[in-house]
């Protein structure tokens, strides 16, 4: 897994953009290590997290990650996803600290409207109480600027106040790689290394660097129904509602999230390779064909993010 | 790109060997910006069909909405901040850095130039007197190209817009270029194109449209993939901000197993054998290793990330700078061009933080000599500096540290000030 990509029969590959992507990236992961006290890097288990762990594995020798890994688990994910995020976390000798939404909802800080709503969105509650519990100070993340238009205007190096808010209109100017890095008491940093990346950079730097996967980023049969354009998945968490038919279907996940907010799409796709081919020619954005909680409102996330979200 | 989509092996051909170029677009709020990169977005196929289903208004494209993105943006009709956006053709991959054209704009341009390798400004042609071939530009186009030029954006292209609603577009489009030309060499302004486009309409924008407007040459986005990035800055001498210090390498990285000094080579070019000095420390050593930035050994040029191992211990900490022996010698006074970024003006006297590499220092504002004239850079006497002007002062630093004029050095030329109340960034500073 941690093997460098093997020579290539054919021309090599420049992949000038991917190394100065990954250089871009590992430049930010150790001006976090050096500027904060208490920093942390978020690990799902997805595809972004394990390319910046990736990142962060080159940036300080395997096994040295100067910082502990942090999930603020739902309770709602994909089991594979799982196993596969503490095989991980083991296989590198780092540290993972787990928090749960049901801890909060145990505590009376989350509070759900019906039971079977979407955790997702309140993870931000759960961050928050991580943070201010470990006294975090940066936490660094997987987000992209391309997959959405509030990451877009996002900083790498994006200030939060006590509250965990990001106020769009206060952003600090972030001028050459001169980080503004200084904090207030109780205030703290998201980081985003991989920001100018894409899906296709993303997926073409799994390709090159061998990057192990939960094996539902590939083509897998899985029961879904098919509901507003979308193929959700059938599980204990989301049932099939009366009328809708079950069908199974050749599916792979573009992105991995909540169970009762992620859909897989319809794909042949066995590895690496075929993704990025597929990628390439796609004509629906990873959130269009994919989530169900983004499209409420054109501003869901930028509400979401002001309210401490990732 | 064509809408025909390319095979397979072309699509894998040419995204393999991509470099990428980052280029910030200049204009105001009317000029066509938005349109502009919802058409660099839409043509070369980076926007999705969901995304395009968004800004749909009753029945039409409105290309403007797809960069738009923050509520508040939505309401007021207005752009709040730099959003950096992305697309790639089968040569190279694009970061656009979208800075607002209006209010902020000093602010907003500034950062987004300050990392950019070209900058495309947007002219109007239907504000201005077309006909007339001693025409006058609009100050904003002086005054964005003369930011963009001070800040040292290597390519600046002229992209004369809105020639589709003219009256005589082969006129207008001869009478603007000779107006562009004449302000850029009177200006110093080094100009790498001169395209008439409609970006409503989509003409030279990805494709080109032989002789529209008289004019020959390669589309927008042609001229894009063939403009350089920024070149490192190889041919000063050595210069090396430490950015971090790995305490206890282990002996896989390193054949001394002493401590490893990492950062990003600002200028010159460090290999084994290199005498080095530290500022502000003073000591000597000679490199005895270079790692690359996934921790290789091997020489190391400007630009680029490495670890540096030193052959005897010497006291050095982030925030110092190895530096060949003679380059850049340190000061405590430093005469520099400040764009003042900040909400309260700056006024001679205070002390802020300042950051150069990874040093934070503190500096006085000793004086405000000059306000400049941003659409002109012509100088005016001033005490005091507004938000979003530019002008020149005298700092004073609390320690000395190792500058180079601007003009030879974007990183050894550049630091931040950071108010020491409020922790803002309040200054981009501009070593003269």
């Amino acid at each position: 897994m941690n093997a460098r990509a093997e020579p290539q029969l054919l021309a090599p590959l420049s992949n000038l953009h991917l190394d100065a992507l990954e250089e871009e990236a590992i430049f930010i992961l150790r001006e976090v290590a050096a500027a904060f006290e208490r920093p942390t890097l978020l690990f799902s288990g997805g595809k972004d997290s394990l390319v910046l762990l990736k990142c962060a594995e080159k940036a300080f020798g395997a096994g040295r990650i100067p910082y502990p890994l942090l999930m603020i688990d739902t309770g709602h994910n994909f089991p594979e996803v799982t196993a596969f995020r503490d095989f991980r976390a083991k296989e590198l000798g780092a540290e993972l600290i787990v928090r749960n939404v049901e801890d909060s909802m145990k505590r009376g800080t989350v509070r759900l409207a019906h039971p079977g709503e979407s955790r997702n969105v309140h993870q931000s509650v759960t961050l928050l109480e991580a943070i201010e519990e470990f006294r975090f100070d940066a936490l660094i993340g997987g987000a992209r600027r391309d997959e959405e238009k509030a990451r877009a205007k996002e900083r790498i190096f994006s200030h939060r106040d006590s509250f965990g808010q990001w106020q769009p209109k206060a952003q600090r100017p972030e001028l050459w790689t001169l980080f503004n890095t200084r904090l207030q008491p109780g205030e703290h940093f998201r980081v985003f290394p991989i920001s100018n990346w894409t899906e296709l950079d993303v997926w073409q730097y799994i390709e090159r660097e061998k990057i192990a996967l939960p094996s539902i980023y590939y083509a897998h049969q899985r029961q879904v129904v098919e509901r507003k354009g979308l193929l959700v998945p059938v599980t204990e968490l989301t049932p099939p509602r009366d009328g809708e038919e079950v069908v199974e279907r050749t599916v792979r996940f573009r992105t991995v999230g909540d169970i009762t907010c992620t859909c897989p799409v319809e794909s042949p796709a066995a590895d690496a390779a075929q993704v990025v081919v597929e990628t390439l020619t796609v004509d629906v954005s990873e959130r269009g064909a994919t989530r169900m909680d983004d499209k409420t409102s054109d501003a869901s996330m930028e509400k979401r993010k002001k309210d401490g979200y990732f | 790109m064509t809408a025909d989509l390319p095979s397979v092996a072309e699509a894998r051909a040419g995204h393999d060997h991509i470099s990428a170029l980052r280029f910030i677009t200049c204009g105001s709020v009317d000029d066509g910006k938005s349109t502009l990169i919802g058409r660099l977005l839409v043509d070369s196929k980076a926007v999705l069909q969901d995304q395009l289903a968004g800004v749909q208004r009753s029945g039409e494209t409105d290309l403007a909405l797809l960069t738009d993105g923050l509520s508040a943006e939505r309401e007021q009709g207005i752009t709040i901040d730099v959003a950096y956006r992305y697309f790639a053709t089968p040569t190279r991959k694009f970061i656009i850095g979208d800075a607002p054209g209006h209010e902020q704009y000093t602010r907003n341009m500034v950062t987004a130039a300050s990392s950019a390798d070209a900058a495309v400004v947007l002219v109007d042609a239907t504000k201005l007197q077309w006909q007339n071939p001693g025409l006058e530009l609009l100050p904003q186009t002086r005054r964005h190209s003369l930011l963009v030029n001070l800040l040292r954006v290597p390519s600046i292209v002229f992209a004369v817009n809105k020639l589709d609603a003219v009256e005589d577009p082969a006129v207008a489009f001869n009478n603007i270029s000779g107006a562009l030309q004449a302000f850029a060499t009177a200006a110093g302004i080094a100009v790498r194109g001169v395209i008439p486009i409609s970006a409503l309409k989509g003409h030279n924008v990805v494709e080109a449209k032989p002789g529209w407007c008289g004019y020959q040459g390669p589309s927008l986005l042609q001229l894009l993939e063939r403009l350089d990035v920024v070149a490192a800055e190889t041919s000063e001498p050595f210069a090396f901000p430490v950015q971090w210090v790995e305490k206890f390498s282990s002996s896989a990285d390193t054949s001394q197993g002493r401590r490893v000094f990492w950062g990003r080579v600002a200028t010159g070019a460090i290999r084994t054998g290199q005498e080095v000095k530290v500022a502000p420390g003073g000591q000597t050593a000679i490199v005895a290793q270079v790692l690359n930035h996934v921790r290789v050994p091997g020489d190391v040029p400007a630009g680029h990330s490495a670890g540096i191992v030193l052959d005897r211990e010497v006291d050095v900490s982030r925030g110092d700078w190895l530096l060949a022996p003679g380059a850049a010698e340190p000061s405590r006074e430093i005469s520099a061009t400040i764009a003042w970024m900040d909400d309260e003006p700056l006024v001679a006297g205070r002390v802020y933080y300042a950051l150069h590499g990874h040093r934070w220092v503190k500096a006085r504002v000793k004086r405000i000599v000059h306000r400049l004239d941003v659409n002109t850079l012509a100088e005016a006497d001033a005490t005091q500096l507004e938000p979003n002007s530019i002008g020149h002062i005298e700092l004073a630093l609390q320690e000395p540290l190792s500058t180079l004029p601007y003009a030879r050095s974007r990183i050894l030329g550049s630091l931040v000030l950071v108010d020491s109340a409020t922790h803002k960034t309040s200054g981009a500073v501009l070593v003269r």
